[in-house]
């Protein structure tokens, strides 16, 4: 573990005095010539470079952001400067640099549109705190903007709505266009289009992976549960995060999803060509290739006659199917209209649990004390249900379905109060780990507070992203990586498929 | 007529239609603008009546600010709501007393609670000022017109107590002049220096309502994370640009 400064963690919280600059010195790396053209960006000879009359475009971009995207028309206009947010972000929690509150981070931009594109801000900019848009100014945009894990919090307490995510969305995607990209993102959507999925794993190495995880699951319970890969004819078509082919917990929720669609008696396929949930179109705020990213899903479905989709458990992932599949990718008319489309797994194995057809023991997860961290996109922007709300409900009710021992974090950290992860948004890469590790402050506090009071010995998940950042922060807090599982890990754990042995129960709890 | 009388009847009709014109733009412009994609905070409503009984709970209760933070709700909704029972209170300049109204306004609930507001009004925002100061998130935040708009509405509160406490002013004349705008039936104006103040600072508002954070007000309502309704998955949404992005490459047929 390299050398951090870690946040304290208290039995209450305390809102921190603000430390000018503090973290303006984090900054991802850039991305460079491959990856900026991969994406059909522009690149200079060095990387970090603007292109050459940088600003005209910036602006020129600008004025074609405002006239799209009515969130970011308003919102540049209506903030009041109220305060409400500064105290919401998980950033500016755990750093204390008055940039990371969120209103401050929208200025970033709202200076630039006061001081172009309103009255005051062209007569009067000092006024109206309007600043001319110079080449520092940019450096402190892409800085910031890569320190918002587009999570909206600060959306939930704003008396107007404003989203910040909007802002560093539209942002993000300027800043690539005048050559300042960023290459973790840049670096995996290429390969997204070019191959399936974020990791780069082609379909052979996917088949791989897949036969593998059938020996190990029938070597565990001595049942045949099968992870097919694209077969025609399937009901269901299973999209899930890349991660759950191999990383922990991720693949124990996988071996989950198996084991409930297996008990549930319906056919099911993964598909190599949408062999990934994550939409990293979102982070960086193209329509364009978010849409594309998602039509790979229409074509996998079209491909292979599914009736249905469902989508595994991944955050950002489901906001973008849930709230944009029907937009970048439908009409879904060739689907089966009697499921939701999409459907979340969740839903599945919810409503298998409902109409009883799971055989469940309990008692298997009984060596855990749970409680369950609400990812923000799943939060703030979807449902996993029927009613407002359900996303909050359904997870706990297959969690207390399937364990014995649950409690939830403090009030004010959960549902749609809850704290990112601090590695959301197109910000889990190593050079932004000291930002990822501050960040999860607020999440790390609620969870060893919850911890000392109620005995809870893990914390559950349905975020590919979440589920990498605790693995990795976890241990900086004096806990340990595998105190994060999977939501179906847990359902995996308690499930009894027909056929399964007294004795491989036992080794399963061993393992 | 006097000139000053003349002055303040032309700055009156330039100063509404000010108002009623930069506010109508600046709506009308954020109705071209497309939403293009879902982007409701959820929870949110399912159906439009629930929106309505949202946008309740945040118009009237500022339901969200509450939850953020509970100092500012106090002043910020002490503020608003006596903004509000002032321009009661004020209707009976611009109402004749032959209308069917005028038993509305001109009543003793009004009246009183219209004078009581003016002293709320001026506690919320010395409130707010005071946050605005003292608080160090908030001062890193606040521009020089963050300070000017709340010294702007205070002096027009203040100015407002004054006229009915220290310095009254002709209230017939002051009525017959507002009247005969209405009428155009232009007609001279009591030149008392602090009803001209409490004139002034309020015409200088209307100005700059339109072109500064006052448009919260209006804005509000065509915020998308709070007016959509959460049925993704229903009904499908799409923007005139993205129809025209499908039409292009025919990928979603």
């Amino acid at each position: 573990m390299a050398d951090y400064e870690i946040p304290e963690t208290r039995e209450f919280p305390i809102i921190p005095s603000i430390m000018e600059g503090a973290m303006a010195h984090s900054t991802p790396f850039v991305a460079g010539e491959e990856f900026q053209s991969d994406m059909g960006f522009p690149f200079t000879e060095e990387t970090g470079q603007l292109i050459d009359g940088w600003k005209e475009r910036f602006l020129e971009l600008m004025q074609e952001k405002l006239s799209k995207y009515r969130s970011l028309q308003v919102f540049m206009d209506i903030c009041v400067k109220c305060g409400a947010c500064t105290d919401k972000c998980h950033y500016f929690i755990g750093t204390a640099d008055p940039k990371n509150m969120p209103v401050a981070r929208q200025d970033l931009l709202r200076q630039v549109y006061r001081r172009y594109f309103t009255f005051a801000g062209k007569h009067f900019p000092k006024l109206v705190g309007a600043i001319d848009l110079t080449e520092d100014v940019i450096k402190d945009m892409y800085s910031y903007y890569h320190q918002c894990s587009e999570c909206r919090r600060c959306a939930v307490f704003c008396p107007f709505g404003i989203d910040t995510a909007e802002v560093t969305m539209a942002a993000r995607d300027m800043l690539a266009q005048i050559g300042m990209g960023q290459k973790y993102s840049n670096q995996i959507i290429p390969k997204v289009h070019k191959i399936g999925n974020n990791l780069g794993l082609p379909e052979p190495a996917l088949v791989d992976t897949l036969e593998g995880l059938e020996e190990e699951v029938e070597d565990d319970i001595e049942v045949k549960v099968r992870f097919p890969l694209d077969e025609k004819g399937a009901e269901i078509l299973l999209v899930t995060p890349s991660a759950d082919f191999f990383a922990e917990p991720h693949i124990d929720g996988l071996i989950g999803y198996g084991k409930v669609f297996h008990a549930a008696g319906v056919t099911w396929t993964l598909s190599s060509k949408a062999s990934e949930a994550a939409n990293f179109g979102l982070f960086i705020g193209s329509y364009e290739h978010m849409r594309e990213i998602s039509l790979r899903i229409r074509d996998a479905a079209k491909d292979l006659g599914v009736k249905r989709i469902i989508f595994g458990e991944c955050g950002h992932a489901w906001r973008v199917a849930y709230n944009h599949l029907n937009t970048l990718a439908g009409p879904w008319d060739f689907l089966d209209q009697n499921y939701p489309i999409p459907q979340h797994i969740l839903e599945f194995t919810k409503d298998c649990l409902d109409r009883n057809i799971l055989n469940i023991d309990k008692s298997e997860n009984d060596h855990m004390t749970l409680t369950f961290h609400d990812s923000c996109n799943i939060a703030r922007a979807s449902r996993i249900g029927d009613t407002p709300g359900s996303q909050f409900t359904t997870p706990r009710e297959v969690i207390k379905a399937v364990c014995n021992n649950y409690h939830d974090m403090s009030l004010d950290t959960i549902h749609d109060q809850t704290f990112c992860c601090g590695g959301g948004g197109g910000l889990l890469t190593d050079d932004l780990m000291e930002l990822r590790i501050k960040g999860a402050q607020p999440r790390m506090e609620a969870l060893k507070n919850v911890s000392k009071d109620h005995g809870v010995t893990h914390m559950a998940a349905i975020c590919a992203i979440c589920k990498s950042q605790f693995t990795k922060v976890l241990p900086y807090y004096g806990m340990t990586m595998d105190q994060i599982v999977s939501v179906h890990q847990l359902v995996s754990n308690a499930i009894i498929l027909e056929g399964q042995g007294e004795e491989a129960e036992d080794s399963d709890e061993a393992a | 007529m006097s000139a000053l009388s003349i002055l303040y009847v032309i700055l009156f009709y330039v100063a509404m239609i000010t108002l009623v014109a930069g506010i109508t733009n600046k709506i009308l412009q954020y109705k071209r603008v497309p939403a293009p994609l879902k982007i409701a905070v959820t929870p949110a409503p399912l159906t439009k009546t629930g929106v309505v009984y949202r946008f309740f709970t945040e118009v009237v209760l500022f339901n969200s600010l509450f939850r953020a933070t509970k100092w500012t709700w106090i002043f910020s909704f002490l503020f608003h709501a006596s903004l509000l029972l002032a321009f009661f209170r004020h209707l009976r300049y611009v109402i004749s007393p032959d209308s069917f109204i005028w038993p509305l306004v001109n009543n003793m609930v009004v009246q009183s609670f219209g004078h009581y507001a003016g002293f709320a009004m001026v506690v919320g925002l010395l409130g707010l000022l005071a946050r605005r100061i003292f608080v160090d998130r908030v001062r890193y935040i606040s521009s020089l017109s963050d300070y000017l708009m709340l010294v702007l509405i205070l002096g027009i509160a203040g100015s407002g107590l004054a006229i009915v406490y220290v310095a009254h002013t002709d209230i017939v004349q002051l009525k017959q002049f507002i009247m005969g705008l209405f009428l155009f039936d232009w007609q001279n104006l009591p030149a008392d220096p602090v009803l001209l103040a409490h004139l002034t600072m309020v015409l200088l508002l209307a100005f700059i309502f339109p072109i500064s954070k006052l448009l919260h007000a209006p804005g509000l309502f065509m915020s998308p994370t709070r007016y959509q309704i959460d049925n993704p998955r229903e009904q499908r949404h799409l923007s005139p640009w993205g129809a025209e992005m499908e039409a292009k490459d025919g990928r979603n047929a």
